[in-house]
């Protein structure tokens, strides 16, 4: 138990790492994906084309390549070419990468709505974004809740993989104990943590279900 | 064939008839849905809008406030141009900002009420002025209280729609259409989703707004509210207006083979 506690530090500041990345992908990629989103369903054709073509890269070669290429070869391509920091860089390959699937589950959220609501909307005036900013949208995001709370576990757990950029994150340093101290105790301990994450993020998610289910 | 109506100037918007729409040409790909119908409406006109589905009366009637475009023809609203044929014969917009401003004077009940689920009944009504007009929730309130108690509704000004029976439904999506104070009402099948048992409530709403002189325009199948409520019943059939008349001659004696064909086939 003694050493159970006296790994729990270490292992905390881990959470710390993976929590930051969390959160900062969160911000970054659920507007990102929205504007994708709307742009795929867009009539402009061509904008359209190039998110698809988007999609289809981000979600079409693994997380992993994506991180260690942002790292390591942006830097050595001309124009976009430069170095960033593995932290940075690391939030630049998440958030792109979740963009792309967030934008996935925002356009089939946005599609599910049934064309009476933008012609209701229509007839009493609405221009397209106040449609989609009073009406069409707030009824995505009580569709679009559970594969959301699929997406955001999810990330939680492929925050691990920045462990190939060095980066200590909650798995890293529980390695590294492992390691150290020939025991596997902090893997447990590290999973136990890991499933406290989503056990918040899963009981954050039911409460919005619950919230938004108001007008079944 | 020039008619009457564009013979006439029209500077005034009073002397202007309230809807005017003229050749109005519409196709689904290669299904010619409209083929030139004609209607002038004058204020505080009802027309009831009759005939068999495929008919064309709903699109039609879609038509007049930009749910669908046209592909030829012209639509004045009050005097002003919606859309009108260019030297080819194609039928040309007016710029969109007054498109909008134009079909804003038009409020429309749908056949499936379109509520907002998401808001209760009261945000539903309130929802557009405030956000379209950009009025204050407070100088709106009384407004949206009194139509309310108009359609019978002030206790359901909490409810979700949800909890709504149809009929109640309906008439709020006639209180919400009335908020934003337009000229003329168009209604596309207001009962025709509805329980035989719930259609009275809604007629007797629009009955009330007929009684008001409010200008509207009815698509329904219910035959007896267009003989007691509309004062002109256009037929239409296979995508042309096959007759108009005052509503008591129609029922009395319908000119056409095809109107008498039909309003037979309904009894």
């Amino acid at each position: 138990m003694d050493y159970v506690l006296s790994i729990i530090g270490p292992l905390a500041e881990g959470s710390l790492v993976t929590l930051k990345l969390f959160f900062i992908t969160l911000a970054l990629a659920v507007p990102l994906g929205l504007g994708l989103a709307l742009i795929r369903i867009s009539r402009f054709t061509v904008a359209s084309q190039a998110v698809n073509g988007y999609l289809w890269l981000m979600r079409g070669t693994p997380l992993m390549l994506q991180l260690l290429f942002i790292y390591f070869a942006l830097p050595f391509l001309p124009v976009v070419g430069v170095r960033l920091p593995d932290f940075p860089a690391a939030i630049v390959a998440f958030a792109l990468n979740y963009a792309a699937y967030f934008a996935e589950i925002f356009r089939a959220g946005i599609q599910s709505i049934d064309r009476g609501q933008y012609e209701g909307a229509k007839v009493l005036g609405f221009s397209y974004s106040q449609t989609m900013r009073r009406i069409v949208l707030p009824q995505v995001v009580k569709r679009i809740l559970p594969p959301m709370s699929n997406e955001t576990i999810t990330l939680v757990k492929d925050t691990s993989l920045i462990y190939v950029l060095a980066l200590n994150d909650l798995l890293r340093a529980a390695r590294g104990i492992v390691q150290r101290d020939f025991t596997i105790t902090p893997f447990v301990v590290a999973a136990a943590f890991y499933l406290l994450m989503t056990l918040v993020l899963t009981w954050f998610f039911q409460r919005l279900e619950k919230r938004h289910a108001v007008y079944d | 064939m020039p008619s009457m109506t564009e013979a006439m100037p029209m500077t005034s918007p009073m002397t202007s008839p309230m809807i005017l729409a003229e050749g109005i040409c519409k196709r689904f790909g290669s299904h010619d849905v409209l083929k030139g119908v004609s209607l002038t409406m004058a204020r505080g006109e009802v027309i009831a809008v009759i005939g068999p589905s495929g008919s064309g009366k709903s699109t039609f009637l879609r038509c007049l406030n930009h749910l669908e475009t046209i592909d030829a023809g012209r639509i004045n609203i009050e005097g002003d141009t919606l859309v009108a044929n260019d030297a080819q014969g194609r039928a040309r917009y007016v710029a969109d900002a007054e498109v909008r401003r134009i079909c804003a004077r038009m409020g429309m009940v749908f056949q499936h009420f379109n509520l907002f689920p998401h808001l209760t009944v009261l945000q539903n009504i309130i929802e557009a002025p405030i956000t379209v007009k950009g009025l204050k929730r407070e100088s709106i309130l009384p407004k949206a209280e009194a139509l309310l108690r108009k359609v019978g509704l002030l206790d359901k000004r909490d409810a979700y729609p949800s909890r709504l029976s149809g009929g109640q439904k309906q008439r709020v999506a006639i209180a919400r259409a009335l908020a934003m104070e337009p000229d003329i009402m168009l209604f596309d099948e207001p009962t025709s989703a509805l329980d035989p048992e719930l259609t009275g409530e809604v007629l007797r709403t629009i009955r009330q707004l007929a009684d008001e002189h409010m200008t509207m325009l009815v698509v329904t199948h219910e035959m007896g509210f267009a003989r007691e409520v509309a004062s002109r019943v256009v037929f239409m059939d296979g995508g042309e207006l096959i007759e108009s008349r005052p509503a008591a001659a129609f029922f009395a004696q319908p000119e056409h083979p095809r109107t008498r064909a039909f309003l037979e086939s309904m009894l």
